[in-house]
């Protein structure tokens, strides 16, 4: 079988966000950057399935060139190809990459692999993104390519010449059932990615990348500028130290009406 | 030139947050002088038509089709994309839940629309023109930071960030119509096949508590001092991403921005350094209490309550004097 997975490249924040001067990215200055935790998960399950049922196994990314970085990850545990479509800060690639122009170009790109290729039985993207989180990039490609597609899955078992999916919900577990070709959105916790060996990561380096010139229409959401959240106002009340503060604890747990 | 608000319901059952999409969609209406419809999709949700009303509903459009007796991506995004092609509606607003956000991509894709999701705010700068500039905030990074956007679109679609408008009752007319759509048999392809029910109880994203464990707790076997106070006080265990990461709990029980969103009375967070993470999970927790050694800690300082201290010592500390108390009431 012939399964995609698309990531993005985003920065790794710890406890603050800062944004550059010219409010349009976050300052990654003093930042690492890595897969966006759901597509990392989604790296790992395209592995596990190339592994379990045969096949091959591509990553494709749109990003910045830096983003060849992601790629090589996903090849260092064990994808067999690499896609970029490489954007810029100006030119035809340059400017806001909002998400429709964003599924365009992918499922443009898309388009152009499978015709010399051969089609993917299942394409893979994270729920939503860490960064931007707009929820709809792999929805409108699966809708682009009139292919099934179910987000926030947590478990996928092929069989049958379909996917069986699980997803989460308020009342228990949901299992949707699709025809392949099919498109999901991977939610971590669907399993514990690996680290990349050495012997993988030196392999990694060999993989051919594969570089298609992304082409989107711009669509109607366009950012202004990025904003910082308001800081929190008040200071920490602070009720004690060790384990003497345990009874301003539960006069507070009383207070608030949660020791009934 | 109605704002149409798409209902979330589970086989009839509706889900709280569409009220908050309600409150969002009233303010959106008040500014363009317009009434406030809503969308339901299913027979089952008929019965939803009177909550609607009294939360400013003043016509609701009931979708009936076979395809609808249970929840699928595309046959309600597709319903989505015909009940606006059919009303005209200037905005269509779900609020940013999994489902809001799903059924809305797959009707923007439909309607080859923009759709602005997790809205924080919502400005209108003319009243029902059709030049009318649309400014929102929405949330990134799980809300952690905003983005200013405009939006230009024949059809505003929208979803609000799920716990940031207040649900309050406003009556509206609640004139109830049928709405027909057509949808092709193939669209059950992601209708939900089957489903394993959880038991009844409490959820880390209903609890009125929650006892949440960092990589300061150690261990798998460290979280049985938590998993004793959450018992004592009815609340539910959650943990950080680290502590998944590790393998000592599973991503159930994670609370962050890839797990669950909470919103309990109080947050007890233990051993939590407060990631960014982290903490756009917990922030919309009423009351936050921090135990932590290290008072510096992001946790800490955006708390609202500490306790500088081992939690290994303050937990079990806090289940006895809980005991105590009980023991002499």
């Amino acid at each position: 079988m012939r399964v995609l997975v698309c990531v993005k490249r985003v920065p790794a924040p710890g406890a603050k966000i800062n944004i550059t001067a010219d409010g349009q990215a976050v300052d990654t200055a003093y930042l690492a950057f890595t897969t966006s935790p759901h597509e990392e998960c989604a790296v790992e399950e395209a592995v596990r399935l190339i592994e379990a049922h045969g096949g091959e196994s591509t990553a494709l990314t749109l990003g910045p060139g830096d983003a060849e970085e992601q790629l090589r990850y996903a090849a260092s545990i064990g994808v067999d190809k690499c896609v970029l479509l490489p954007i810029d800060s100006d030119g035809s690639t340059g400017g806001d990459w909002d998400p429709q122009r964003t599924s365009d170009a992918i499922t443009t790109a898309i388009q152009g692999i499978e015709a010399a290729d051969g089609a993917f039985d299942l394409i893979l993207f994270g729920n939503e993104s860490a960064d931007s989180g707009n929820f709809q990039v792999g929805i409108r490609v699966a809708h682009g390519l009139s292919r099934p597609m179910v987000n926030g899955i947590k478990g996928i078992e092929l069989g049958n010449g379909g996917v069986r999916a699980r997803r989460e919900s308020e009342t228990g577990v949901e299992v949707y059932v699709l025809p392949l070709p099919a498109v999901l959105g991977v939610k971590e916790g669907i399993n514990l990615p690996r680290y990349p060996t050495l012997k993988g990561r030196l392999a990694s380096k060999k993989v051919a990348l594969h570089v298609v010139c992304p082409s989107g229409v711009v669509g109607g959401q366009q950012m202004i500028t990025l904003v910082q959240t308001a800081e929190k106002a008040s200071t920490t009340v602070v009720l004690g130290h060790g384990p003497d503060a345990a009874p301003a604890v539960v006069d507070l747990l009383e207070e608030l009406g949660l020791l009934k | 030139m109605t704002i149409l608000v798409v209902v979330e319901h589970d086989r009839g059952s509706l889900a709280a947050a569409t009220l908050e999409a309600m409150a969002a969609a009233r303010r959106v209406a008040a500014d363009l002088a317009t009434d406030v419809s809503a969308l339901t999709l299913g027979a089952a949700a008929d019965a939803v038509a009177s909550v609607l009303a009294e939360h400013g509903a003043d016509t609701v459009h009931q979708v009936h089709h076979d395809l609808l007796a249970d929840y699928g991506p595309e046959a309600w995004g597709e319903a989505v994309a015909q009940a606006v092609r059919a009303l005209q509606p200037a905005a269509v607003v779900a609020c940013g839940t999994d489902r809001g956000n799903e059924v809305m991509a797959q009707a923007a894709a439909r309607l080859g629309a923009a759709l602005v999701v997790n809205c924080n705010t919502i400005e209108v700068s003319a009243a029902g023109d059709a030049t009318a500039q649309w400014t929102i905030t929405r949330s990134r990074w799980g809300g952690s930071l905003l983005e200013r956007c405009t939006l230009v679109a024949p059809v505003k679609l929208l979803t609000v960030t799920h716990h940031v408008f207040e649900a309050s009752t406003s009556p509206g007319a609640g004139s109830v119509l049928p709405l027909p759509v057509e949808l092709e048999a193939w669209l059950a392809r992601t209708v939900v096949a089957e489903r394993v029910e959880r038991a009844a109880g409490v959820t880390l994203s209903t609890a009125p508590l929650v006892v949440g464990g960092g990589r300061g707790v150690g261990s798998a076997e460290g979280f049985a001092s938590l998993e004793e106070l959450a018992g004592v006080l009815g609340g539910v265990v959650g943990c950080s991403r680290a502590v998944t990461n590790n393998g000592w709990r599973n991503h159930t029980d994670q609370v962050g921005q890839t797990g669950t969103r909470i919103a309990p009375d109080l947050y007890m967070a233990c051993g939590i350094s407060g990631a960014i993470q982290h903490w756009v999970g917990a922030m919309a927790s009423k009351q936050i209490l921090a135990i932590n050694t290290d008072p510096e800690a992001n946790m800490v300082t955006k708390a609202d309550y500490a306790v500088i201290g081992d939690l290994h010592a303050v937990v079990p500390a806090i289940t006895n004097e809980i005991r105590r108390r009980r023991a002499q009431a």
